[in-house]
């Protein structure tokens, strides 16, 4: 069976600048949504799973995401660990013809 | 399909199987079915640690290098206990003694060397074999069967005091044996020592029981079925029950010259190691002669096996050996010994620097020419083994200071030895990285620094240990280290030093990080360049730099220190460490209004409010309607000091008044890494001037003394005094001008006392003094025009309207 999905409106783009995430809220998760430099957009959990650093906070270049604490490295597309021993969850993200982010959570 | 070429390999000792690993790693498995053969019926193991078995602190199985296994792995057919018996050039064969014939496309010769045996009455026994007693100390056979042999013996003779003989002996020890070392010369170990360094071993080596027998000429060995004894050319004897014979090593080039291969004292190749008469043939290691000299220690060996390999694989046809700079360290008998290139200064203009104390045992000289090391010997004491050998193997010019180049002065000695280190110890203390964990990523196949570091982050967390780790890693590596080109990159995703990429940023007129991405790396970012670039072009373009913020690092996208739960620090201006009953008030309302969790007191003479939100620092800095201190970036951070000349009775000069004055001049400079300074009112120092990045000491006279690159954190160092001047602009004028130097000049995240060392005091003295690259106008003006530029970020902030930098939480529509 297969769980619910709810999809959920995030607002413009073009709130998060080029390059930076923010961290949302949604169904009780904490989740860092990403606006790359080249247009992506990409959502992952918000804490790292090194020490809980906020990843939203994080340098992104390309979609390699730096962690602001002590520096662990995640690939956005992926969610794999580039440094450290620890991936990341990842949730699959849309930004329609209005521009608007739309993320996929599931409801489990 | 290409078909592979056939190579064949004679010899598997450390020459052969290492050379083979050097063609593997070029690819060469594609290119070549390799067959070798080995004398011995096992894999390859390390001959240097053969009297470390002997000696029981290793055994058999710790030393071998490759394992039959690892052959197999490889594809490598593997002929051991085959000798090869002899060679057709002109036929490509090589043929065993078993009459097998190998033919071959590309041949290598590593057939090593063997014992020399000097001439003497009573060696062997009439079918030629060694009598009973006598041996000689070169393979893993001749253990086992000294060891045997040794068993209820009482005494030991070995003959040569060479380096391996000395090694022999110690083994020889562990047996419980009496020894003694028989030599010809007139001191122990002449390819290394000199006489007094020789005579000081030998009283080291006689305190721990070794009889130790010079200039004595061997004439017989003595028994009629066993060993008994030795006679010597002076007709004494020596009683002994065995005899290891060391007297140097002979190449093995009789199947070089048994198919007419020019053969001197070892097969002659020329600098791609190939045999002077073939195409198709190699020889390497011992059994080989390169312009005239043989080698029988490794490093060499690892040298010509690298460049072997880069010619025989076509990976660098014109890779060239040019002979290798023979140095080593060791311990013999628990003295410690380094030794490089001559022991005899050989040319009356060259310098000898010379320290003996032989009662502790402690011996050092160094041969200098031309201002570089060509030859030296370190006995006892070598705790500056590492950096002479680097010095002699660079051939780098030797730092005018002789003295310390052989003694460590003012730094703390290094206790241990890397080989001595043990595998736990931690190296990198802010990130937990072990010595073992890094000759791991080394045994893994990593050859650079940068690849270790970014593997472990060894040296990423305060950097104290960067150097270190370097040198671990070069240890680790042995011969085979590479330098990683991006090491002098001023940041690891544009390949530009810092003058290069200024160069090419200003031409370009690239005023953002995204257009120096955009024109410098074809749009390919890189996360951890960012910030270096982002305060490199603040640097150069000042108040033109076009701001973005993903470019910075958090802190300084909310001017902010981040905590480790996500929360921020504040610390407001406060030059000097100097505040008012007005500035305390303000501070109080606001730790209580934020219900701020810890209000502590900085180093750096200021008010730390520390658990604040993010979403709550703009309301705090308006509420202080204080100035940001800084206290977050890559910048200068803040100037402290003493009371000075207003109250304190000792102060000779006002270095308060100066603190803020110097607040005033730098605040907010974005620099290669934070910079910390201070003033004192005399010299007490008691705002700890001297050990800051940038320091203004009053001294007396009227005068103020200015120190740059000292250090009191990871690092601890008293900076150099650039100048001394009158007055407090002449301190700004001066401090300025090494300050925009350093941001121009260091590397990304490197203190001021890195770059201080990294250049060195005259140089900065010469020109932020005298001028001299006619720059200091220039960079007057840097300061002036970065100085204008200054806005207070958190004033900015709060008064512009707010986008979302702060917000931690966005809002969803849901």
């Amino acid at each position: 069976m297969t769980p619910a999905m709810t999809e959920i409106d995030l607002g413009p783009v073009v709130a998060i600048p080029p390059g930076e995430g923010r961290t949302i809220e949604a169904q009780g998760r904490k989740i860092a949504v990403f606006h790359t430099r080249a247009g992506g957009v990409f959502a992952v959990q918000a804490e790292c799973p090194h020490r809980g650093g906020p990843l939203a906070d994080g340098l992104v270049g390309g979609t390699t995401l730096i962690c602001p604490l002590h520096s662990w490295k995640f690939d956005l597309a992926t969610g794999a660990a580039l440094f450290g021993d620890c991936g990341l969850k990842t949730y699959p993200v849309r930004v329609d013809e209005t521009g608007r982010i739309f993320l996929t959570i599931d409801n489990s | 399909m290409q078909t592979k070429q056939k190579l064949v390999v004679i010899g598997n000792g450390m020459a052969g199987a290492r050379t083979v690993e050097e063609i593997l790693a070029r690819g060469g498995g594609d290119m070549f079915d390799i067959t070798m053969f080995g004398d011995e019926p096992t894999g390859n193991y390390n001959r240097i640690l053969l009297s470390n078995v002997l000696n029981g602190s290793y055994k058999e199985d710790e030393i071998y290098l490759n394992s039959l296994s690892w052959y197999k792995e490889k594809n490598i057919t593997l002929l051991s206990g085959t000798r090869a018996a002899g060679l057709l050039p002109r036929a490509k064969l090589v043929y065993a003694e078993n009459g097998d014939a190998e033919p071959y496309d590309k041949l290598i010769i590593a057939t090593g060397s063997r014992p020399f045996i000097p001439l003497m009455e009573g060696t062997t026994m009439p079918d030629n074999s060694f009598k009973p007693g006598v041996f000689v100390f070169r393979t893993l056979d001749d253990c086992r069967e000294i060891a045997e042999y040794a068993k209820g013996k009482k005494s030991a003779a070995v003959l040569g005091g060479g380096l391996l003989g000395l090694e022999a002996a110690r083994g020889l020890q562990n047996f419980g044996l009496e020894v003694n070392v028989v030599h010809l010369g007139g001191h122990l170990m002449q390819a290394q020592l000199d006489p007094a360094a020789g005579a000081i071993l030998r009283s080291s080596m006689e305190k721990l029981g070794v009889k130790v027998h010079l200039s004595k000429n061997t004439r017989g060995i003595l028994g009629a079925d066993r060993v008994t004894g030795l006679r010597f050319a002076d007709g004494s004897d020596l009683e002994c029950d065995m005899v290891v014979i060391s007297a140097g090593i002979q190449p093995n080039w009789e199947i070089a010259a048994g198919c007419g291969l020019t053969v001197e004292r070892g097969i002659v190749v020329d600098d791609q190691m190939r045999c002077i008469d073939s195409r198709d043939i190699y020889a390497v290691g011992e059994c080989a002669q390169h312009r005239g000299r043989t080698y029988g220690l490794v490093a060499p060996l690892w040298e010509q096996a690298k460049v072997l390999a880069d010619h025989i694989t076509g990976r660098n046809t014109r890779a060239a050996y040019h002979g290798s700079k023979v140095a080593t360290k060791l311990k013999v008998m628990g003295v410690e010994v380094a030794s490089m290139g001559i022991c005899e200064p050989e040319y009356p203009e060259d310098e000898v620097i010379q320290f003996s104390d032989p009662k502790r045992g402690s011996y050092k000289k160094l041969i200098i020419r031309e201002g570089r090391l060509v030859g030296g010997m370190l006995l006892g004491d070598i705790s500056k083994a590492a950096y002479l050998m680097q010095s002699f193997d660079r051939n780098t010019p030797l730092p005018e200071e002789r003295l310390g180049l052989l003694f460590d002065l003012g730094d703390p000695p290094k206790q241990v030895t890397f080989e001595e280190m043990s595998a736990t110890t931690q190296v990198c203390n802010c990130n937990g990285v072990s010595k073992g964990t890094l000759v791991a990523c080394v045994n893994s196949g990593m050859r650079t620094a940068k690849a270790v570091m970014d593997a472990t982050r060894a040296g990423m967390g305060c950097g104290s240990c960067k150097a270190m780790v370097g040198e671990i890693v070069e240890w680790a590596c042995g011969g085979k280290i590479e330098e990683d080109p991006s090491v002098h990159y001023y940041v690891p995703g544009i390949p530009l030093t810092k003058p290069e990429l200024i160069r090419a940023i200003r031409e370009r007129n690239l005023k953002s990080v995204s257009a120096v991405f955009d024109y410098m790396a074809g749009g390919k970012e890189d996360a951890a360049s960012k910030p270096g670039l982002a305060s490199l072009l603040k640097v150069v373009w000042k108040g033109e730099y076009e701001e973005e913020t993903d470019a910075r690092f958090i802190n300084e996208r909310v001017h902010a220190n981040i905590q480790k739960d996500g929360t921020f620090s504040v610390v407001p201006q406060m030059p000097g460490g100097v505040t008012s009953v007005q500035q305390l008030r303000q501070i109080a309302y606001v730790a209580e209004k934020y219900r701020v969790p810890l209000v502590k007191l900085t180093g750096g003479q200021r008010i730390d409010l520390l658990g604040i939100r993010k979403e709550d620092l703009p309301k705090v800095w308006e509420d202080l309607g204080m100035p940001s201190g800084f206290a977050y970036g890559k910048s200068y951070r803040t100037c402290k000091s003493c009371v000075g000349a207003d109250f304190c009775r000792f102060g000779l000069g006002d270095s308060m008044l100066l603190a803020s004055k110097i607040e005033n001049e730098f605040q907010g400079f974005d620099s290669p890494h934070k910079m910390k300074l201070a003033t004192a009112g005399c010299p007490r120092n008691c705002s700890e001037a001297m050990v800051k990045d940038v320091g203004a000491v009053a001294v007396e006279g009227g005068k103020w003394e200015i120190y740059i690159g000292g250090a009191a954190g990871s690092s601890i160092r008293k900076g150099d005094i650039l100048c001394v001047v009158d007055t407090h602009e002449d301190v700004l004028k001066y401090m300025g001008r090494f300050i925009q130097y350093y941001r121009e000049n260091a590397k990304y995240l490197e203190r001021t006392h890195g770059f201080v060392q990294r250049l060195g005091i005259d140089k900065i003295r010469a020109v932020v003094m005298e001028d001299s690259e006619g720059i200091a106008e220039r960079l007057d003006r840097e300061i002036a025009e970065s100085k204008a530029a200054y806005k207070d970020p958190w004033k900015e902030a709060y008064s512009i309207p707010a986008n979302n930098q702060f917000a931690t939480l966005l809002p969803v529509l849901s």
